[in-house]
Order: C-alpha cells, then sequence, then structure tokens
C-alpha cells in the first residue's frame, strides 16, 4: 500500500507498443519529406543532364526560322525575346492596379462591404485555372473585339493570373507597416493619401518588390494562356502588339510533341533555359526579401 | 435646456482643417477604389464573355452537351459534349489529391514538428522550389521520363492488383490517368503543404506542452492537440489542391491519353480532361469549335470557383493563416 512500491521509473517509462507507434509516425514522416523531393531532384538532374547539351551560343542568339522538326541547331531567341515582352508587360499592367487594389483594401477598406467583396474575389481569383483566363482573353480581346494573336494579348492573360498574387503579397506588406507611423505624419498635418505615398508605401517596398519578383516567376511559366492568345511562331517577332509571338512555355510545349530527339533536345534545352529565369526571379526576390528583413541585428 | 454638445469639438475652425487636410485625398482614394472595382469586373467580365462565346457554339450543338461523350464539333454538323472530359478531369484530380494529401500532411507535420528548427526554413524552400518548376516542365518530364519508367510498376499493379477496379483491364499504358494524375499529384503538393504547414505552426504552444506534459509521446501530441486544431485548414488546403489540379492544363495535355471514354480503368489508354483538351485541340478548331472549347472551359470555370470558393469559406474563419494560400 505504500507509494515507494511504486519504482519512479514507472513513471517516465513509456509502453513499448506506444514507443513503437510514436517511431512508426517519425519514420513514415521522414519518407513523406523524401517522397517529395525524389520528383525535384529527378526533373532537375534531368533537365540539366538533357538541357546543357544543347545550351549554346546557337541557341541562345537564334529563332527556328527554315528549321524544320528534325534539322539540327536552331534556338529559342524569339521565345526568350517573346516571354521577356510579354511577362514585362503583364507586370507593367498588372503592378498598379494590384498595388492600387492593395491600397485600398488596407487604408480605405477597412470594414466595407466593397473592401469584404473584393477580397473574397481576388482569394477565388487565385484559383482562376490559367487555361480560363487564357479562354477569356481570347473571347473578349480576339474574338468580340476582333484584335489579333499577339503577345500584348496573351500579356493581358498573364496579368489576370498576377493580379491577385500582386494584391495578396502588397496587401500583407502593407498591413504590417506599424501604425505610429501613419500616426506620426497626420500628426504633422500631411495629407492621407502623401501619407500612404511618401511613408507606407516606402517602408513596405522591399516586401512588395519580392511578392511582385515572386508573381513574375510564377506567370513566367505559364504555358496555356499563352497557346491560346500568343499563338505560335518559329520566327523573330519583336513587336508585342502585332502577329503572333513566341514564349519560352510555348517552345517547349511545342518542341515536347515533336517525335524525334533533335526537337526533344531543344525542348529540354528551353526548360533548361525558363528555370534558369524563374530560379533567378526567386532568388533575387529572396535576396531582396533578406537583405532589407526589418528588424534583424538591431 | 437640454443642447447637445455639438460644437464642443469638431468646430468650424477645426473642421476647415479637415478639409485642407484631405485635399488631393479624393482622386487618390477614387484610383485605390477604382482598381479594386477593376478586379471585381473582371471577375464578371470572365463570365459574362465566355457565355457569350459558347452560346452560338452550344446552339449549333447537334448533341447533349451534358452528356454526349463525343467530341467534334469540327465537324458539318458539329456534336459534342462535357461528360467525358468533366469525368476524366474529377477522377484524375481526385486520384492526384488521394496521392498527394497524406504525402503533404506529412511534409507540413514534418517542418513544422519534426525538423530540427534551423533546417525548417531550409526544407519549407525546398518544397517550395517545386512550385516555382514551371508546368510544362513537369510535361516535358512526364512524357520523356514517367512515361517510359512506369510501364514496370503500372503492370504490377495492374497484374497483382487487378482486382480492385481501379487498375484493372487488359493493358497498361504509359500514357495514361494514373501517369498524369501522379505528375498532378507533385504539382499540388506544395501548396497543400505550405497551408497545413502554416496550421500546425499556429496550434497553440499551451495545448503541446500541456500533452506533453501529461507523459504523451510526440505523435500522441500531434494527434491531441495539432491534428484537430489543424483540420479545417487541412481540409481547404486539400480543396485548394483539388482546384489546382482540375485547372492544370499542359502538363496533363502532353501525359493523357487524349481520348473520349468514360472508364474507372486508369491505366488504360482512355481518358482525357476538360483543360487537355482545350490545350489539345485548340490548334485545328473552327469557329464553332472555338466556341464549344470555350463552352467546356466555362465548365471547367464554374466547377473550380465552387471548389475554390468552399475552401476559402473554410479558411476564412482562420484569417491568420489564409496568405499562404495566396
Amino acid at each position: 500500500m505504500t507509494v515507494s512500491s511504486v519504482p519512479p521509473a514507472v513513471i517516465t517509462r513509456v509502453s513499448f507498443s506506444r514507443r513503437l507507434k510514436d517511431r512508426v509516425v517519425l519514420g513514415l514522416v521522414w519518407l513523406a519529406f523524401a517522397i517529395a523531393v525524389v520528383p525535384l531532384v529527378s526533373v532537375l538532374w534531368m533537365v540539366v543532364k538533357n538541357g546543357l547539351a544543347r545550351f549554346d551560343a546557337e541557341f541562345l542568339t537564334h529563332s527556328m526560322r527554315n528549321i524544320g522538326a528534325r534539322d539540327a541547331g536552331g534556338g529559342a531567341y524569339h521565345a526568350i525575346l517573346g516571354t521577356l515582352e510579354q511577362v514585362g508587360l503583364a507586370t507593367l499592367i498588372s503592378v498598379p492596379v494590384g498595388l492600387l487594389t492593395a491600397i485600398y483594401l488596407v487604408e480605405y477598406g477597412k470594414g466595407r462591404r466593397l473592401a469584404q467583396s473584393i477580397s473574397f474575389f481576388v482569394d477565388v481569383m487565385t484559383g482562376i485555372p490559367s487555361v480560363v483566363a487564357g479562354l477569356f482573353i481570347l473571347a473578349f480581346w480576339v474574338l468580340v473585339l476582333d484584335m489579333k494573336y499577339s503577345g500584348f494579348a496573351g500579356a493581358l492573360a498573364l496579368s489576370i493570373l498576377m493580379m491577385p498574387t500582386v494584391v495578396r503579397s502588397a496587401e500583407e506588406m502593407l498591413r504590417l507597416v506599424p501604425n505610429d507611423l501613419r500616426e506620426a505624419s497626420y500628426a504633422l498635418g500631411v495629407p492621407k493619401w502623401r501619407t500612404i505615398m511618401k511613408v507606407v508605401v516606402p517602408t513596405a517596398l522591399t516586401g512588395i518588390v519580392t511578392g511582385v519578383m515572386l508573381a513574375i516567376a510564377r506567370v513566367a511559366g505559364e504555358t496555356a494562356p499563352l497557346l491560346l492568345t500568343v499563338f505560335i511562331t518559329d520566327s523573330i517577332n519583336e513587336n508585342p502588339f502585332n502577329g503572333p509571338q513566341m514564349g519560352l512555355p510555348l517552345y517547349v510545349f511545342d518542341q515536347a510533341q515533336r517525335p524525334n530527339v533533335t526537337a526533344v533536345d531543344r525542348a529540354w534545352t528551353g526548360a533548361l533555359t525558363l528555370i534558369l529565369i524563374v530560379m533567378l526571379l526567386n532568388l533575387v526576390a529572396r535576396l531582396i526579401a533578406w537583405w532589407r528583413a526589418p528588424a534583424k541585428g538591431r | 435646456m437640454a443642447t447637445p454638445l455639438r460644437t464642443r469639438e469638431g468646430g468650424p475652425a477645426m473642421r476647415r482643417s479637415a478639409f485642407r487636410r484631405s485635399r488631393g485625398d479624393g482622386p487618390f482614394r477614387f484610383a485605390t477604389t477604382g482598381a479594386g472595382v477593376i478586379l471585381l469586373a473582371i471577375m464578371a467580365a470572365i463570365a459574362i464573355f465566355l457565355i457569350v462565346k459558347a452560346v452560338p457554339a452550344l446552339q449549333a450543338n447537334t448533341g447533349n452537351f451534358l452528356t454526349e461523350k463525343f467530341w467534334t464539333p469540327n465537324a458539318t454538323e458539329p456534336k459534342f459534349g462535357i461528360a467525358a472530359l468533366a469525368f476524366g478531369t474529377v477522377l484524375s484530380s481526385l486520384l492526384a489529391l488521394i496521392m498527394a494529401l497524406p504525402v503533404a500532411v506529412g511534409v507540413a507535420l514534418f517542418i513544422s514538428h519534426y525538423a530540427p528548427r534551423r533546417l525548417a526554413g531550409a526544407l519549407g524552400y525546398i518544397i517550395d522550389l517545386l512550385a516555382a518548376v514551371p508546368s510544362v516542365v513537369y510535361g516535358l518530364w512526364g512524357v520523356i521520363f514517367l512515361i517510359p519508367f512506369v510501364k514496370g510498376p503500372w503492370t504490377f499493379l495492374n497484374e497483382y492488383f487487378g482486382w480492385i477496379p481501379l487498375f484493372a483491364g487488359d493493358a497498361v499504358y504509359g500514357k495514361s490517368m494514373l501517369t498524369g494524375a501522379v505528375v498532378l499529384a507533385i504539382m499540388i503538393l506544395p501548396i497543400i503543404a505550405a497551408i497545413s504547414r502554416e496550421v500546425f505552426l499556429q496550434a497553440p504552444r499551451s495545448l503541446e506542452e500541456a500533452s506533453l506534459a501529461l507523459g504523451a509521446t510526440r505523435w500522441e501530441m500531434i494527434r491531441i492537440s495539432v491534428l484537430p486544431f489543424g483540420r479545417p485548414g487541412v481540409i481547404s488546403a486539400a480543396m485548394l489542391g483539388l482546384g489546382r489540379a482540375m485547372g492544370e492544363t499542359i502538363a496533363v495535355a502532353l501525359i493523357f491519353p487524349a481520348t473520349f471514354g468514360i472508364t474507372f480503368q486508369v491505366l488504360s489508354n482512355d481518358g482525357n480532361s476538360i483543360a487537355a483538351n482545350i490545350a489539345n485541340g485548340f490548334g485545328e478548331a473552327t469557329p464553332i469549335g472555338q466556341g464549344a472549347l470555350i463552352a467546356s472551359g466555362l465548365v471547367l470555370f464554374v466547377i473550380t470557383l465552387l471548389v475554390n470558393m468552399a475552401a476559402r469559406l473554410i479558411i476564412a474563419r482562420r484569417k491568420e493563416y489564409a496568405r499562404a494560400a495566396a
């Protein structure tokens, strides 16, 4: 009956089955992580291994004009150029709209029904399939307004995919700006809009830039909307406002479907170029975020 | 006698200065509100223009759009239906979700509760890299590497698990629904893992410590305090992943067999999805054909919209971790 008859070790000892279960789950969780990393390693390995073969000066400076699928040579200059122009235009369209919307949501819309519905639909918009965005621009720009397939139409489709991402990241950054800064500015008699432009936005700027870079990286790899709006061409078209263009994702898609080795090799090299561009954008975004991270080492 | 103290504050002098302060604020406020309204207008316009361009094709359709299993909108007597495509879209996405969800939850738990603190950030970044790889690259990888690679495992599944209707059938093909679903699973894994991780990290510290103090093992602590807390978040993450999988286009356009059959035999050379059909069929589409593809896109838009809205409604109750879903 004495308490001391229970050895103290019993309290700390965990029964075998419970310990086993704990270990099994530990193993499963490690396994899950390993499973998730396998495809990433496989994809990156294949892209680097197969892509390097054609990653040469000709690839970066030549187009596919007059080059048949079986012919060696050829390059993706027209596609790289097209991607840069399309993504650049999409950024020019979506950043002002996205940033202004974020400012409205944070600074003006607090508690309003309009702001709530905008906020909800921005969330919903992030889930729009990219192919639907492409179809919308096709229906609106190409079929109803009777414009031609062009890089600009592609940029319009990409900007629909970019806007919600820009709004969300900018909104988050603007919310992080301490209220003291706004109040100090108001106390000095600065009007609200100047406070926003001169105090709030500059404070949040690096975060906003990071978000925009990530958004660019994301749409740079989109293929489906381009397929429906930019069309496909083998030639260099420097003018995004006139005639079909090419984009790197389209180039990879186009070459990958051709059943011969030289085309598939070009597809791999196109994929390598695309991944390099996307990873570079990601890296720059993270460097900016890390470099200007608030309250570090203070 | 009972005059309210109306002029105490906000008297004429103050009001004038308040007015002066807000000069220029009107146009700026208008611009920001306008930008927000533009976003709403775009959402409405997407629905409107898709409907406008879909209706003529639907009127020309000689079959029943909802039940027809053929897709021949370019013929002189256009006949097309969404049945086979919608079936393939839902089946492949559900398969992808079944494969991705356990792994993603495991990854999220690993990063939030198992990995060493210092490593967790880097590991999360590695998973984010999965999302950064463009979908067309997964498509290329699927065609050149995965399709030949899965021939063996798929034959094995068919031989020993053929009694499960899913894996039944006479022959197995690399270019099949299941191969596409594997690629879809890889592509939706990061979003599910990212949201789940955010949720798990917000499980109340006090509950975790309390269960550990009562003698729970790490797994028991997670089962008692973390998983119940995170359940709504994981459910909405799964739905967002499902929405992504249904809308994914280019990777599956390269991998699905692109035929219009309805079968649960996912190893067979049969199956297609709405998005893949748009990508593959657009090149040779006549005006009616384009209208038919737009009509199918409208169906995809509505399905994904419903799934995403449901997911957002679940997530909205806990605003704090909604940002991971952006």
